[in-house]
């Protein structure tokens, strides 16, 4: 079977020990997480997740059913079958020479990505996006040489009107 | 008025109706065993492990239904309730479990026996709570007694701080538990139900495959009805033996690696599995590539993440197997399967469960059936090995919660602590123990509040001197290398049983297993031990080897 990457959307109770609860069910099962966030919502009773995670048809099934069995579960959605946005931060501490400032700025522009420290030798840049621009922009970072990279990993949501 | 939350806890307790708690003393816990002193409605029963405590909590939830309460002190007498929870929870039994735990102000300095009991049981329980506040308690009880009891049960910890035992608050018990994050599903999709019902009534070869959730839901009433409504021959797992009478002329008994060939060859066979609160358990299903491989599949269960795990489903209905199979009632007739019929019954005729005698020795068979004969309406406590498979094949089980077992975990041990909880949950009923001398002493201090309450247990010890379930692995399997099986030290059960304090007595030979039997029935001050000198190489058969199909059950050695 194929393996497909799923965005799940996990609202929970803000509670001690849900977060190990997630990471227990799928490390227990041997399912993997790609990338993990976790904030308080709007109602600081209650956690919002998004999960990045790949499996085949069945394993992703199971991830649902079993997120959904957690008590302290509120509500999962699979977003990667509804329509939906998705954003990331990437922080890039890439060398820039004061002689090679210029281009690294330029690629910066384009990408609307953003100086948010500078030393002697390096930037600090910060860049948000979907996948495809983040990739790209690290992909023209690189030849710099890039010191450190920190990334938030996925945040989602889905369009169009509050379904509750 | 304020109280302690030790005191807050009990009377938590007394609202939810528990007569008894299991457990063992020590200094985390110490406030809630001293609020349990001498009190008139909830009774501490002092067992002798935690692992006999939360097994001895389970035998009572087993029989009565109700949630069973277990409760240790921290560190040490937590991790030894975990066996009995990961085995309650492999069998979704409805089950409290509490430890007492650290003062706060300690917690995470390893402390004097201190441990991480919400960590260390998190993968093996349902849910659980820390307690860090006399004021959390009553919630937190109604809670967790709520989650315990409803949907697909299972076991809830609850980690209690020794300083919140202390600390005194004003308690109030809610009257109706709502969690927003926790509504299960009982009731069945009424479109799906209708499908179900359409795929019986067109089906040439169908069969019942029901589980262990038919009594937890007790829904052996409705199980029965579908069965004999529609005619439909039904087989029942290890699990939930009993949920349909084996006596009943549609009853093809146990399936699975010992089950009876009948059961097998007709998943082998069939055109339509009905699953009832059954999991598709691999010890049921062989190999899956050669699983039913004809058949759609109906799935019930209550819970979801059950359905298609192990085998793709045709028809899932996710609800309460009681509401769904009531409805699915309603609406089924007999369906015309005769050829079928006639092949089930040629099955049956050809294979039942036999054994061949072996010179004079006394065949472990053979002292199942005798017990059956003499003690078919009690409650029979397995525990694992060989000896529960011959008591799963020979003893012919009609009621619901009559036949209690550690299924799932298979954990050794399990039954004589869980035959004393099944004993005060049902204090007019017989209850036989059937064990195993490699089980049994793995918690046989447990005699001795058996033995203090006077409950007239009967334990029936099938001693073959081995760990013979795994010999009987090693004599097909791994060219008769008896590597650490042998039991011939085993100590006389019979005169430790008497120096325990019960009534002890050894069977060696065929002519006595009768009268030893008839001789414990009349004996009903205290517990019994009959040590039974079994055949030491019989194995069980049939026999599905591991990861073959059920169509390649082997009958027994030529
Ligand atoms: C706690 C635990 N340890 C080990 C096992 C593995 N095991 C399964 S059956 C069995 C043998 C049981 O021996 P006994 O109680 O004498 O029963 P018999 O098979 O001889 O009837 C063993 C060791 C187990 N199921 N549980
Ligand atoms: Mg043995």
């Amino acid at each position: 079977m194929t393996e497909e990457r799923h965005i799940f959307s996990v609202l929970v109770e803000n509670r001690f020990g849900v977060l190990a609860r997630i990471a227990g069910l799928f490390s227990g099962r041997g399912f993997n997480i790609d990338s993990l966030n976790v904030a308080e919502t709007d109602d600081p009773a209650v956690s919002h997740m998004t999960i990045v995670t790949h499996g085949d048809t069945q394993i992703i099934e199971q991830i649902y059913k079993h997120l959904n069995k957690l008590i302290d579960v509120i509500k999962v959605t699979d977003l990667t079958v509804e329509n939906h946005v998705e954003r990331e931060i990437i922080l890039i501490k890439v060398y820039a020479e004061p002689q090679r400032r210029g281009e690294i700025l330029q690629i910066m522009e384009i990408f609307r990505a953003h100086t948010i420290d500078v030393s002697p030798d390096s930037l600090i840049i910060e860049v948000t996006g979907d996948e495809g621009k983040l990739k790209a922009v690290v992909d023209l970072l690189r030849p710099y040489g890039i010191q450190e990279l920190v990334r938030t990993g996925k945040i989602a949501i889905m369009r169009g009107a509050a379904k509750q | 008025m304020e109280l302690s939350g030790a005191n807050i806890l009990i009377e938590s307790l007394k609202q939810e109706g528990v007569e008894y708690i299991f457990g063992v003393n020590g200094g985390a816990a110490m406030p809630i065993f001293d609020a349990l002193y001498e009190h008139p409605d909830v009774k501490l029963i002092m067992m002798r492990h935690e692992q006999g405590a939360s097994h001895a909590a389970d035998g009572y939830a087993r029989a009565t239904g109700k949630v069973g309460v277990t409760l240790a002190t921290s560190g040490p007498g937590a991790t030894n309730l975990v066996t009995g929870i990961a085995t309650a929870y492999m069998d979704s039994i409805p089950m409290v479990a509490i430890t007492g735990q650290v003062f706060t102000h300690l917690m995470g300095n390893d402390a004097f026996q201190e441990c991480d009991v919400i960590g260390v049981t998190r993968p093996v329980c349902k849910h659980s709570y820390l307690i860090k506040s006399g004021d959390e308690v009553a919630e937190v009880i109604a809670e967790a007694f709520h989650i315990a009891s409803t949907g697909r049960p299972g076991p809830v910890v609850v980690d209690f701080a020794k300083d919140a035992q202390i600390h005194e608050s004003l308690f109030r018990y809610p009257e109706k538990i709502n969690i927003r994050s926790y509504k299960p599903k009982v009731d069945g999709h009424p479109r799906q139900i209708a499908k179900a019902v359409e795929l019986i009534h067109n089906a040439e070869r169908p069969m019942i495959y029901a589980g262990g959730g038919v009594p937890l839901a007790n829904a052996s009433e409705e199980l029965r009805e579908l069965a004999i409504k529609t005619g439909i021959p039904t087989t029942v797992t290890l699990m939930g033996l009993g949920a349909f009478p084996e006596t009943h002329p549609l009853a093809m008994e146990m399936p699975g690696m010992h089950g009876s060939c009948c059961a097998n060859y007709a998943f082998t066979d069939s055109d339509l599995v009905i699953a009832v609160g059954a999991r598709f358990d691999d010890r049921v299903t062989g190999d899956l590539a050669k699983f039913a491989p004809n058949a759609k599949k109906i799935h019930i269960d209550i819970d979801a993440s059950c359905i298609g795990k192990n085998v793709p489903i045709d028809v899932p209905i996710v609800g309460d197997a009681k509401r769904v199979l009531a409805e699915m009632n309603k609406l089924v007739h007999r369906v015309d399967i005769e050829p079928w019929m006639r092949q089930i019954d040629e099955w049956k005729e050809q294979y039942p469960f036999e054994y061949q005698q072996n010179g004079d020795n006394i065949m472990p068979q053979y002292v199942i059936e005798q017990i059956y004969d003499l003690y078919s309406d009690a409650i029979v406590v397995g525990d694992v090995g060989q000896h529960q498979m011959w008591a799963a094949q020979y003893f012919k089980f009609t009621e619901p919660r009559q036949w209690l077992n550690s299924g799932g975990l298979g954990t050794m041990g399990f039954s004589l602590p869980a035959a004393i909880g099944a004993q005060l949950g049902c204090p007019d009923k017989t209850v036989v123990n059937i064990n195993g001398d490699g089980s049994y002493i793995m918690t046989i201090q447990e005699l001795v509040p058996a033995i203090t309450m006077k409950l007239p247990l009967k334990i029936f010890i099938i001693n073959n001197m081995y760990l013979g379930m795994v010999r009987q692995w090693q004599e097909l399997f791994h060219q008769k290398r008896y590597a650490a099986v042998d039991y011939h030290d085993n100590p006389d059960f019979a005169l430790l049983a008497e120096a325990f304090g019960a009534t002890g007595i050894r069977v060696e030979r065929i002519e006595d297993v009768r009268p030893a039997l008839e001789k414990a029935k009349g004996i009903t001050d205290g517990p019994v031990v009959i040590d039974f000198i079994v055949d030491e190489e019989e194995n069980v058969f049939p026999m599905v080897p591991a990861g073959a199909g059920l169509g390649d059950v082997i009958r027994g050695l030529a």
